[in-house]
């Protein structure tokens, strides 16, 4: 055969590397934020669930606790209630993952001259921007459940949503790279979503918890997640001590006291490790 | 079902001359197994710039895992192929910025508008920022969908999409652009569309088009066609060519006096002709080029004259000794006992 010798026409200099790989992670965003916003519909009905059970679940529950000055059982939950609409927002976005391969899309994707690592951390920073912003509309009921509205307070919360929302997604990608039904990651996330959001502190202070359930919150990484934006939040408002040591008792471990940073710590790792195994498995497939 | 004997036309694929210009795709002995199933068994064959190249052959023959392998999505079991120059499989990325691909099955967002599912393919490869929205404009022009680019392309039909997919498979200015089966699923006149873009686009654009397809009259409207048949290639030429070699043109003549104009073609061209319908007919090799000779050479008046060429159907026909329904039937049913082998249930 000839093709050895055969002459090598014009060669098309790629913007290669690292510049094209930022912008195929920044399109691939893009479109994930474009879809985000042309769907109405997703946006308020995903909104319904945290909102019913902050107001309805909470004011409930919110009789049966001894409440002052403002701080009542809706406040406790409040943090809970973000994660919880985080959390939805973000495993729901990695279905368009498996979405986007039942409808071939993904193949677009996977063809193109980029790594397929770009694909994944475009999709996943799609996913937490959405999630952050479905968060950012529940802060706005900050006031009515008696969380003040500071700016210092809001960017903090903002801040962790963020980085709760980054390791969900993360994660949520990861079960969605290895599945080709809408009905089987519907299946696992049902499987997965509510005992994460029960054990992770949400509904309920994590102390004097039998022991059985305490090593069950331990194990939630979720609860790594709500500790911190709770005690953002208690540290902003006036409740009396007793009250606050039972709604915001801390996240411990053997009765050792952990550090914000050290939690928050714990989330980054997961996100990255999440990440880097979701990246393993998408440059996997051919 | 009976296998039809394979005829025995031992014809070595000899190209009569490869068109100028240079190898864009190269394949050297390509084989490619899945299990037991040798999907493509040692094919070669190269591909020029600008040339219309089709591939050709019943579904299951080895079309889409040959084009797989060239588009990287498929590692070769063995042999080599490469893309302008590059090596599928030392350097796959380099050969996706070198090519454009439209799939059998749509592979467009619904819930993004024809600019958006644009725009998001120039960003992938990486086009120059400056030439993005030139270039969007250019290749939804030439497929007419200028008027359409801010609709949601879930409101397309499947000859818009169809459409709109090329232009996207032309954005980055490929070297090559892949077609899997263009027109399949496609009314008639959807599909002639197709093939004008087909045609315009590798006068504007200097692209390089390799497509499959398993319709005859398709693979017509190619510069040149390689068939293949369970895996291997069978012929690889011009359509001409191919029919050419593998018989003559049928010219059927009407004549006053059919006896003598037999004889007169006899005596003359030393052709055995015989009666047909009513009609005197022949075989020649190269009718048009006849016809002129029979009118200056013949004194029997013809009222009229009609030259048919074999077909590609015949050249199928010819060199795997089944016609391509055939083909397609056996094939199917070969991959059902293969599925239920492998995992005891048909589908």
């Amino acid at each position: 055969m000839t093709t050895a010798a055969a002459p090598v026409a014009r060669m098309r200099v790629t913007g290669g590397g690292l510049a094209s790989d930022i912008r195929a992670a920044r399109v691939v965003w893009r479109r994930e934020l474009l879809r985000f916003f042309r769907n109405r519909l997703r946006l308020v009905a995903s909104l319904a669930q945290p909102v019913l059970f902050l107001f309805v679940l909470g004011t409930g529950l919110a009789s049966l606790i001894p409440s002052s000055s403002g701080v009542n059982f809706r406040t406790f939950m409040f943090p809970g209630i973000l994660a919880m609409t985080v959390l939805f927002t973000a495993l729901f976005s990695a279905i368009s993952i498996v979405w986007d391969r039942e409808f071939g899309f993904l193949r677009e994707m996977l063809v193109a001259p980029v790594r397929r690592g770009a694909i994944v951390v475009g999709k996943s920073a799609g996913g937490a921007s959405t999630a952050v912003i479905q968060g950012a509309v529940m802060l706005v009921f900050a006031g009515v459940v008696g969380v003040p509205y500071s700016p210092r307070l809001l960017l903090v919360l903002l801040g962790e949503m963020a980085l709760l929302a980054f390791a969900l997604t993360a994660f949520g990608v990861l079960l969605a790279s290895r599945m080709t039904q809408i009905e089987s990651f519907q299946a696992v996330m049902q499987f997965l979503v509510m005992p994460m959001f029960f054990l992770s502190g949400a509904m309920f202070p994590a102390a004097g918890l039998p022991a059985w359930l305490a090593v069950l919150t331990r194990l939630d990484p979720l609860a790594y997640a709500v500790d911190p934006m709770r005690r953002a939040i208690f540290a902003n408002v006036s409740a009396p001590a007793q009250l606050s040591q039972r709604l915001n008792p801390g996240m411990t471990w053997f009765s050792w006291h952990l550090p914000i940073a050290l939690e928050l710590g714990l989330v980054a790792v997961g996100a990255v490790g999440a990440l880097l195994l979701a990246i393993w498995q998408f440059s996997k497939t051919e | 079902m009976l296998q039809p004997a394979r005829q025995a036309v031992e014809t070595e694929a000899r190209p009569t001359e490869l068109p100028p210009g240079r190898v864009v795709v190269a394949v050297s002995n390509l084989v490619r197994r899945f299990g037991e199933v040798t999907a493509v068994n040692g094919v070669s064959f190269e591909v020029r710039e600008r040339e219309i190249f089709g591939f050709v052959g019943p579904n299951g023959a080895g079309k889409s895992t040959t084009i797989n392998t060239l588009c990287t999505l498929l590692r070769p079991t063995s042999g080599s192929a490469s893309v302008a120059g590059i090596d599928v499989v030392a350097d796959p990325r380099a050969v996706r910025s070198q090519i454009g691909l439209v799939f059998q099955d749509t592979t467009l967002d619904d819930y993004l508008t024809a600019e958006e599912n644009l725009r998001f393919h120039a960003e992938l490869y990486a086009v120059p920022v400056e030439t993005v929205d030139e270039r969007i404009d250019a290749v939804l022009d030439m497929v007419n969908l200028s008027e359409r680019r801010s609709h949601l392309v879930g409101t397309f039909s499947g000859g818009m999409k169809r459409r709109l997919e090329i232009a996207r498979g032309l954005i980055h200015s490929p070297r090559v652009l892949f077609l899997d089966e263009p027109t399949v699923g496609l009314d008639p006149q959807t599909r002639a569309r197709i093939w004008e873009y087909i045609l315009e686009l590798r006068r504007t654009e200097a692209t390089t088009i390799f497509l499959t397809t398993h319709s005859m009259e398709e693979a017509e409207r190619c510069d040149r066609i390689a068939i293949i048949d369970n895996g291997a290639l069978v012929a690889i030429d011009t359509p001409d060519a191919l029919k050419a070699t593998i018989g003559k043109d049928r010219i059927e003549i009407h004549v006053d006096d059919p006896p003598t104009a037999i004889a007169e073609l006899a005596e003359r061209f030393g052709i055995a002709a015989r009666i047909s319908e009513g009609a005197v007919a022949f075989h020649v090799a190269a009718g048009e080029e006849f016809v002129p000779k029979l009118f200056s050479e013949i004194d029997v008046p013809i009222h009229s004259i009609r030259v048919s060429r074999p077909t590609l159907d015949d050249v199928f026909m010819a060199y795997t000794g089944r016609t391509i329904r055939d083909a397609e039937a056996s094939t199917a049913e070969r991959l059902r006992v293969h599925r239920q082998q492998f995992h005891g249930r048909t589908r």
